[in-house]
């Protein structure tokens, strides 16, 4: 039940285009006792149905630049392989502590960014 | 190669080893990078960051999964309960001040990583 309401909060949150992973993952480390590969994992493998469904829709509605795409992809998945290697060689709590400094720079990249959509 | 392309090359590089290392943050990364260093519209970067970040999470997915990290019974729960969360945030979009939000979003994971640092 915890871990259902933990879920359905990060992802009110991350529908609102704010937060996803960087919401989750610590509250599956610090609430539900998930080590730091736990918790990545899950991250992960539940971005996938939520992302095939906004990438329909996206595609439908030519949003997608796929020039971009095109071009990003390869090295993306080099990038890919190489992160996910030293990630899962990596002990958890050294993993966490590496992730926490990456969450603190994005928790005051969130807090200075300026709403220019609106 | 032109120097776009190397751009190109280079975000998705960035993208692809943060997104495997800490199983998130792709699009913290690569939103930014579409917009500001190659001039995309934000709703067409939003867009393109996921069919980036898709193709990178299948293959991290993956590399987890063989290590026997990922726990397929959690993964069900919280994936039911982030896509039913994430259609009532969708739906609130409109009604709250993202501005502020945003700020209180800041501060919260602020909070949050000097936490998991001590832990």
């Amino acid at each position: 039940m915890k871990l259902f309401i933990i879920s359905l909060l990060s992802g009110i949150i991350s529908g609102m285009g704010i937060g996803g992973g960087s919401i989750l993952i610590p509250s599956l480390v610090l609430l539900a006792n998930l080590n730091q590969h736990e918790a990545q994992g899950i991250n992960l493998i539940i971005f996938i149905p939520v992302s095939i469904v906004a990438l329909i829709v996206h595609f439908k509605e030519k949003n997608i630049d796929l020039t971009s795409a095109k071009w990003i992809i390869p090295t993306g998945i080099a990038g890919a392989l190489l992160g996910s290697y030293i990630a899962i060689k990596t002990n958890p709590d050294n993993l966490r502590r590496c992730f926490a400094v990456f969450l603190f720079f994005i928790g005051i990249y969130e807090f200075f960014k300026k709403d220019r959509s609106t | 190669m032109h120097n776009r392309h190397l751009k190109f090359l280079i975000i998705g590089f960035i993208t692809g080893f943060i997104n495997g290392l800490f199983g998130s943050g792709g699009g913290i990364i690569v939103v930014p990078a579409l917009v500001f260093l190659l001039g995309l519209q934000d709703y067409k970067a939003h867009a393109t960051a996921i069919s980036i970040i898709l193709p990178l999470t299948l293959i991290s997915t993956l590399i987890y999964f063989k290590s026997s990290i990922i726990k397929l019974d959690i993964a069900l729960i919280v994936g039911i309960g982030a896509m039913i969360g994430s259609f009532i945030g969708a739906k609130f979009l409109k009604k709250v001040p993202i501005p502020i939000l945003r700020k209180i979003f800041g501060g919260l994971i602020i909070y949050t990583a000097i936490r998991m640092i001590i832990l």
